[in-house]
This record gives structure tokens, C-alpha cells and sequence, in this order.
């Protein structure tokens, strides 16, 4: 078959792909305020950025959240995909079928059922009610990453440990652990970048006590085109972009 | 079975997981269920006694329109996605190895970034006075700029934008695991290529086609923020009916049954794919 074809055809869906976030960071550099002519080149979106108390205190607030929602999704992440390797127990189809629903569920149908659980159980919405909404849309991520790690792994291994007098607690600190470190970090780093790029969620299970980044885009992006807004969202993009080449770079180093 | 005593650690791990799932997923499911049954109430947003009104309103001709027109997005966004995606995960397949690393990384940058900002960038080049129109129009092709923004194409745009990679990505990893010598035994018993199309190569990635289908028709339902941002307010969403009753008009269960109803077509499609992905696995392959 023509070879020529099937190439044009995958670059230009990439340029489409990319066009728009190009246009973004481009314009984030623009001197003019009407956000459509080129001004010359300037870092006064920026500026203007860093000089926004709100704007600073939202971007803290975010990376707290994603900080911690990843590090808490990670370890209970990690401890179910060791559970659902290891263990045989009653209702674990149940089990794996809950974590299948969520990551499958539309986020909306989620977001209000955790509004309507924290409502319910008196939960004052702000930071603890996002961490725990976080963590719960992310624990599947985790759950995945780790259980792939664990599917390749020589089970003879903590037969070994076991009878070399190890409990499960031990095995699992000596033996298990280190080998699916590269997952761990990789889905920490996914669950990191999931949380600080939320919208859906976050929308009904944040309060005013916790002003985070993507909420206050959307209330600015709502109305008109915001200049500030091109400079932030290059910085959210550069950001995104390490996580995921780091994450990447682990998983693939890890498999040599 | 050993007791619990001999096994804190297993017993910790079980509890946890358990407890965190039973508190944070089924619970919640359940409530939303509960309060789609219920009676709307200002003061404690619902109250009894049971009643089916709220999904009684869902047929009400006001919100069945938007329903209507918000699931014909969702399905021209899917449509979009598989007219696109479909040739494109066959051209990535096709690729060589090296390559296809780097492609497939670019593929899912997307997906971690920010689609809130990446919804925006499109507003500029959209806009009235955006790049495309005033590249149109320093080009002479077109007088005057013309509304893009704001309209259902809008709309459909951005969630294809957003979505495209959910369509692309199952749809690659059944393409992957097509095997050469089946297309060359098509072809060896007679068949041309738009037979081998038909009868080979389309019921082999048939399930790929159903999982794309049902990780972008569902989710084009629900990104209220899309229309928000590019749709102005006659070009509503389910998700944006759902987020008003819950947040604004305070019907939660309205809200709640319209939510449901995102979830029984998440579950019909689910149900399909199973059911394609079983028929091939009958037909030996």
C-alpha cells in the first residue's frame, strides 16, 4: 500500500491535536491585552499572575491537594492491588468490579454522590472533602499500574521469603515493596496530575474555604478571554508535561 | 483458614480497602438512588414520602428536548471520533516500533493535561475575532468573520478535541492484535479488500470500536464545562442539567434520576462490549 497516505494522514490529526495548545503558550508571551493580535513578545501575563494573592494561595492549595490525594490514593492503591494479588478472599469480584465501576463511571454521576455523602454525613466541603473525592478517582489508576507490575513478577519470590520465616508484613516491606516501586511512583504521579487537573469533581465537593487552580480558571474562562489565563495554563501544561515524562521514564527504565 | 489473630496485616489491608470502597463508592451510589425516589425539599434538599415525579420530569417535553439534543452531540462527537480515530489507530499500527513509542506519548499528553485550558485554547482560535477567522479573512476567503463560537458545532468540536485519544486508544490495541495471516488468508480464499474489510477486519476490532464508543459517548454527555466555555446556553449537556439541579436549583431528586440515567447507558454499553467480546472469543480467535 501507498506509505504515503497513512503518514499524512496521522500528521495532521497530530497538528490538530497540538494547534490549539501551541496558539495557548504563544500567546501566553503576548504584550496585547486583546489576546488575538500579536503585541510583541512579554511576560507580563506572568507577572501579573505571581502579583495575584488569590491566584498564589489557589496554586498552593492545589498542589497540597494533588500532593497529598496522590500520596494517600498511592498507599491504599498499592495495599488493594497487593490484596487482589495476593490474598483470596470472599467478594473479590465485588471488589474489583467497584474499582472497574468508578474508573468507568461518567464524573459527574461520582462527583454527586460524594456531594450527596458529605451532605449527608455533615462534612463541611473544603479540604478534607476534596482530598477524599481525590483519592477515591484516582485509587483505580493506582490499582491498575501496580496490579500490571505484579502480573510479571516470579511468585516463587515471597514463597521464599514466607519460609525463610518472613510474616506477611515482612515479606511484603522486603520483597514485594521494592519490586513494584516503579509502579508506585508512576501511579503517584498519575494520581498527582489527575487531582491538579480536575474539574468535574472538584466543581461540587469544593467549599469557599479552599479556593483551588482549576475552579478559579473556570470562573475566569467563563466569561471573555483572559489573558492571565494563557500564561497559567502554560504553566499547568510545562508541569503536566514532567510528570508525565518522569512517570514514563520510570516505567520504562524499570522494565530493562 | 487462619484466624484473624495469625493475619493483622491481611485483615488490616482487607478492612481498609474495603472500608474506604464500601464508605466512598457504594454508599454514595446509593444515596444518589435513594434521593432520585424522593421528594424535593428546600430546607434538607429531599424528604419523604417516595415518588416517582422526578423521573416523571425527566419525559417532560422542556428537559427531553435538551436530553435529545444533548445526546445527538454525544453521538455526533462519537461519530467524529470514530471517523477520525478509526483510520488513525490503523495508520499507527502500521508504524514502526520506535516511532510508535513517541506517537503513542503524544497521543496521551492530552490526557494529562488540563482540559479546562486545552477547552479554552480552542476559544481562541474559535472566537469571532479568533486566528481562524482572521486567517480566513486575511486570505480572502471569507468577508466577514463568522460565528463559530457558541453554536452546537462549537460544541462538538471541543468535545471531540478532549475525547479524541479515549476513541484512538482501544481502538490501536485491537488493531495491534490483528494478525497479518488472517487478512492474508481472506485474501488467499478470494477475498477482495473491501470484502476482507467487511467480514475480517471490522468484526476483529469490533470491540474496540464499542469500548471507544463507550469512553467518549458518555463522557460527551457529562463535561458540562465544554458548553459552558464554547456552547453559550442553548446548547446544554446532561451534564449541565445535572450540575444545575444540584447546585443551582437545588431538585436534587431531579438531578438524581438524571444521573441515573448517565449511569443505566454506561451500564447498556458496558453490556455490548462484554457481548462483542465474547462472540469473538466463541469464533475461536
Amino acid at each position: 500500500m501507498n506509505r504515503w497516505l497513512p503518514r499524512t494522514y496521522l500528521t495532521l490529526v497530530y497538528l490538530l491535536l497540538y494547534v490549539p495548545i501551541v496558539v495557548l503558550v504563544v500567546f501566553s508571551f503576548n504584550e496585547s491585552r486583546t489576546g488575538y493580535e500579536w503585541g510583541g513578545l512579554s511576560l507580563r501575563w506572568y507577572e501579573a499572575l505571581f502579583n495575584n494573592r488569590a491566584m498564589v494561595q489557589a496554586m498552593w492549595n492545589s498542589l497540597w491537594l494533588a500532593l497529598s490525594a496522590a500520596t494517600v490514593s498511592t498507599l491504599i492503591g498499592a495495599l488493594t492491588a497487593l490484596a487482589l494479588h495476593r490474598y483470596r478472599f470472599r467478594g473479590k469480584k465485588v471488589l474489583n468490579g467497584m474499582l472497574f465501576v468508578v474508573m468507568m463511571s461518567p464524573e459527574i454521576v461520582l462527583a454527586i454522590s460524594l456531594l450527596a455523602l458529605f451532605l449527608l454525613v455533615g462534612l463541611q466541603l473544603g479540604y478534607v472533602s476534596l482530598l477524599l473525592a481525590h483519592v477515591t478517582f484516582c485509587l483505580p489508576f493506582v490499582v491498575i499500574t501496580v496490579m500490571a507490575r505484579l502480573s510479571g513478577f516470579d511468585e516463587r519470590l515471597p514463597e521464599a521469603a514466607r519460609d525463610l520465616g518472613a510474616n506477611d508484613f515482612t515479606m511484603t516491606r522486603t520483597v514485594l515493596i521494592p519490586v513494584i516501586m516503579p509502579a508506585l511512583l508512576a501511579g503517584w504521579l498519575l494520581g498527582f496530575t489527575l487531582s491538579l487537573d480536575d474539574v468535574v469533581v472538584s466543581t461540587f465537593v469544593s467549599g469557599p474555604s479552599y479556593e483551588i487552580l482549576p475552579l478559579r480558571i473556570y470562573s475566569m474562562v467563563r466569561v471573555g478571554l483572559k489573558p492571565e489565563v494563557n500564561a497559567l495554563g502554560t504553566l499547568l501544561l510545562v508541569f503536566s508535561l514532567v510528570m508525565l515524562i518522569l512517570s514514563q521514564w520510570i516505567l520504562l527504565r524499570s522494565k530493562r | 483458614m487462619r484466624s484473624l489473630t495469625q493475619q493483622p496485616f491481611r485483615t488490616a489491608v482487607l478492612v481498609l480497602v474495603w472500608g474506604w470502597l464500601l464508605f466512598l463508592v457504594l454508599t454514595p451510589n446509593l444515596l444518589v438512588v435513594g434521593a432520585s425516589v424522593m421528594t424535593r425539599d428546600p430546607g434538607s434538599f429531599i424528604s419523604l414520602p417516595l415518588t416517582l415525579d422526578a423521573y416523571r420530569q425527566l419525559l417532560d417535553p422542556l428537559y427531553l428536548e435538551v436530553f435529545l439534543h444533548s445526546l445527538y452531540m454525544a453521538a455526533m462527537t462519537t461519530l467524529v471520533c470514530l471517523l477520525i480515530g478509526y483510520p488513525f489507530a490503523w495508520a499507527l499500527s502500521k508504524v514502526g516500533k520506535r516511532n510508535q513509542v513517541l506517537l503513542i506519548f503524544l497521543l496521551i499528553v492530552p490526557f494529562w493535561t488540563n482540559s479546562l485550558v486545552r477547552t479554552y485554547a480552542l476559544k481562541l482560535i474559535l472566537a469571532t475575532n479568533g486566528l481562524l477567522n482572521n486567517g480566513l479573512m486575511s486570505l480572502g476567503v471569507i468577508d466577514e468573520p463568522m460565528q463559530l463560537l457558541y453554536t452546537e458545532g462549537a460544541v462538538i468540536i471541543g468535545l471531540v478535541y478532549l475525547l479524541l485519544p479515549f476513541m484512538i486508544l482501544p481502538l490501536y490495541s485491537v488493531f495491534e492484535d490483528l494478525r497479518e495471516d488472517y487478512l492474508r488468508a481472506s485474501h488467499d480464499l478470494g477475498a477482495g479488500r473491501l470484502s476482507t474489510f467487511i467480514h475480517v477486519i471490522v468484526p476483529l476490532t469490533l470491540p474496540g470500536v464499542l469500548a471507544g464508543i463507550m469512553l467518549v459517548l458518555l463522557p460527551a454527555m457529562g463535561l458540562f464545562f465544554v458548553p459552558d466555555i464554547l456552547g453559550g446556553s442553548r446548547n446544554l449537556l446532561v451534564g449541565n442539567v445535572i450540575k444545575n439541579q444540584f447546585l443551582d436549583a437545588r431538585n436534587w431528586p431531579f438531578g438524581a434520576a438524571a444521573s441515573i440515567l448517565l449511569t443505566l447507558a454506561m451500564a447498556f454499553l458496558m453490556f455490548a462490549h462484554r457481548l462483542s467480546k465474547r462472540r469473538i472469543g466463541e469464533d475461536g480467535v
